[in-house]
């Protein structure tokens, strides 16, 4: 047999070996927001709870850059990462909430528990912002710079080594 | 200690709780009025990729999400947009991820290309040996 014979063998043999390597390594797949380094889109929503106001794009612009934090009551990483915005808001970041599909009960317990790290929150009870700016899923966090740009999306709960990454950025995009 | 496990143990629970109670979006299990426009929005909406569940249609999926994301399919149908405008809009915040619509572009040429230069190797490699045979025959 002619050594030429056996390159479709090999083909094969590398494909099968592919796929089964990446069968055995299932990995999460981020599905990262298009949106990053664009305006913010323009919105307004309604307050999300009792005492603590809605927003909208105008409440992003001017002072420093500022956290928008994609969450839900009933979003269990977003309990993982509830210090980690307390720390930042300690740091002296302004965070600004947007609850999904949330009710305002359950975002007041929510706060009773875990604590309060927004000035606003809004609600969006039908994805509306959420899908606008590209975020897949809760909790996400942009960087939005103070003149209403995206400059960072940080996808999945803020763990304690990505408290300093975050306050860099938002000192870099100042 | 017991905390940490039963907090371990709601993380892995996780997919069965991560429900929300809120009523649906209006056009998330509503059909349009208008069949054709509905035609049009189903159409659309069997080529988007769910973002939650990453294997299903919008169209095949209970996720929220799913639901959400229909509701603005069928609302800016409704609207009077193109199905091509809407995904458009999606693509440039969710990139091609949101379409199963295949393009042409700079990382997807290779699938387009290659079946066509195997094909040609074929056919080249194919009238070779004809031609061969031909002239073995002729002799």
């Amino acid at each position: 047999m002619r050594p030429v014979f056996f390159i479709p063998l090999a083909l094969f043999l590398f494909f099968a070996g592919l796929a089964g390597y990446m069968l055995a390594n299932g990995r999460f797949e981020a599905v990262p927001s298009h949106m990053v380094n664009k305006p913010l889109p323009e919105f307004t929503l309604p307050p999300a709870v009792d005492g603590l106001p809605g927003t909208s794009r105008a409440d992003f612009i001017g002072g420093k850059p500022k956290l928008l934090n994609v969450w839900a009551s009933w979003c269990l990483p977003c309990i993982a990462e509830a210090p980690q915005l307390e720390a930042l808001k300690e740091e002296g970041v302004e965070i600004i909430g947007i609850a999904i599909r949330d009710k305002p009960e359950d975002v007041g317990d929510f706060l009773n528990r875990y604590g309060n790290p927004y000035t606003r929150i809004g609600a969006d009870d039908i994805s509306q912002l959420q899908i606008e700016i590209g975020a897949a899923g809760v909790p996400e966090t942009f960087v939005i710079d103070a003149k209403g740009n995206i400059r960072h999306q940080h996808i999945g709960d803020i763990r304690a080594s990505d408290v300093p990454k975050l306050l860099q950025i938002l000192e870099d995009v100042q | 200690m017991i905390r940490t496990v039963l907090l371990m143990l709601a993380i892995i629970a996780a997919p069965l709780s991560a429900q929300d109670t809120m009523p649906p979006a209006p056009y998330a299990y509503t059909q349009l009025e208008d069949p054709a426009l509905e035609a049009k929005a189903t159409e659309l909406m069997s080529t988007l990729r769910c973002l939650k569940c990453q294997s299903q249609a919008i169209n095949d999926s209970d996720a929220p999400m799913a639901g959400d994301m229909r509701h603005q399919v069928r609302t800016k149908i409704l609207a009077g947009e193109e199905p091509e405008a809407i995904r458009a809009w999606l693509v440039d915040r969710y990139g091609d991820y949101v379409s199963y619509q295949p393009e042409v572009s700079s990382t997807t040429w290779p699938l387009f290309a290659v079946p066509a230069l195997l094909i040609l190797v074929a056919l080249l490699i194919l009238l070779r040996r004809v031609g061969k045979r031909r002239m073995e025959g002729d002799e």
